[in-house]
């Protein structure tokens, strides 16, 4: 659906962000894009969006470029930014202005997620607190329908029961063959969601894989003596580490340790999970 | 849901249907909530949930009807009661017995406990 070829970006005066990035996404998957700050997530991100334009390589949305930024492609893609501005409008007149780009948009799931939200159409969006103004963006965005749903730090600003209902509502979200790239540093508010991994180190995808094959091929815990061949460990003495899995009982992947480990191992994760 | 992480999400979802069988929540023959409706419980991707059911169907405990949804199967308590049964020897049993072994807990010791217990829960 989103492909993503040969594709290097900088800004002006200033090293590569992304270099001969490859990416291929798909409908029906939550995507997790991770990378240490500064590693180029927030632009591929608006790349995706047609927001940024690559420098050489492709962004296409079912054979469209998404620079190209057209109505057919705008219309199947929405971002919601980690930052961002809202006019001083009531949610419903915002809600009446914007909802027309999207042919897809459906209103009863909007109204629906603002109640969920604890929000009320007629509350003005300039009088709403930081994370009441993303919750309106993210029901906005969910209930585009849009084909791909791009979401950078989506979880930034939101209260503990909010993380939650958010989990709810993008569990119910992706079975219908959407495609969402969420970009994260709160691994945790999200691991339940994701089933596929994307991690960016130096400029480069240095790993893309869905869940289900790394817990067929790689076992995380703590290790006793004699399980098999350790490929990274945290600290001395049965600190939480990653293993060939083998014969071991699967285990569920600990996204943090695979984070740091990709990001030392590189080759050997990546190694072990091509076996 | 509160996961624990050394279990992959899935068999922790079957864990969690198991025992709504056991305790008979889902009784033999009752429709169960649909993949979609357990992934919002429990806040999951689809994809995970999917695997939850399939790994049901396949051991028999509930079967679906195509375009109504999954239901308990008619023999589905005894089913879980085996395969729970199963675990717990074959699992939790050899843990308690290396235990036992270690610290040095007889037969005869445990038996006392054990009747200790069933008393006191009298």
């Amino acid at each position: 659906m989103l492909q993503v070829k040969n594709l290097d970006f900088n800004y002006p005066n200033r090293g590569f962000v992304l270099r001969s990035v490859d990416l291929e996404l798909k409908p029906g998957n939550i995507y997790g894009l991770f990378g240490k700050n500064g590693e180029g997530k927030s632009t591929l991100i608006k790349i995706m969006a047609g927001l940024l334009f690559p420098k050489s390589g492709i962004c296409n949305l079912n054979h469209t470029q998404t620079k190209k930024r057209s109505p057919k492609t705008l219309q199947e893609i929405f971002l919601v930014p980690e930052n961002f501005e809202l006019p001083a409008l009531p949610i419903s007149t915002f809600e009446k202005i914007n909802s027309s780009f999207y042919p897809n948009f459906s209103n009863e799931q909007f109204y629906g997620l603002l109640e969920e939200f604890q929000l009320h159409p007629s509350n003005k969006i300039s009088t709403l607190s930081f994370g009441q103004k993303k919750k309106v963006l993210i029901a906005f965005g969910i209930a585009t329908n849009t084909k791909i749903l791009l979401m950078d730090e989506p979880t930034n600003g939101l209260d503990i029961p909010s993380k939650s209902q958010f989990r709810k509502v993008m569990a119910s979200a992706v079975d219908k063959g959407q495609c969402i790239v969420v970009s994260t540093h709160q691994v945790r508010d999200l691991h339940s969601l994701i089933n596929h991994v994307i991690i960016l180190d130096n400029s480069k995808v240095i790993f893309d894989h869905p869940l289900e094959i790394i817990s067929k091929n790689l076992w995380f815990g703590r290790a006793t003596q004699d399980m098999g061949e350790v490929i990274y460990s945290e600290g001395p003495f049965g600190g939480r580490s990653i293993l060939t899995r083998k014969n071991l009982d699967e285990t569920e992947v600990d996204l943090e340790l695979l984070f740091n480990g990709v990001l030392q191992e590189t080759q050997n994760i990546n190694q072990a999970i091509k076996k | 849901m509160d996961f624990d992480n050394s279990k992959p999400i899935y068999l922790q979802i079957v864990d969690f249907f198991y025992e709504n069988i056991l305790v008979k929540q889902w009784k033999e023959g009752a429709r169960i909530p649909s993949v979609r409706e357990v992934a919002m419980m429990v806040e999951v991707n689809p994809n995970t949930a999917i695997r939850a059911f399939n790994h049901l169907q396949d051991l028999e405990v509930i079967y679906n009807k195509r375009g109504i949804g999954y239901f308990v199967a008619e023999d589905g308590y005894a089913k879980v009661l085996d395969i729970k049964r199963k675990e717990f020897i074959e699992q939790n049993l050899p843990d308690v017995f290396k235990k036992m072994g270690l610290l040095g807990i007889g037969l005869e010791e445990l038996k006392n406990a054990y009747n200790q217990h069933k008393n006191e829960k009298k």
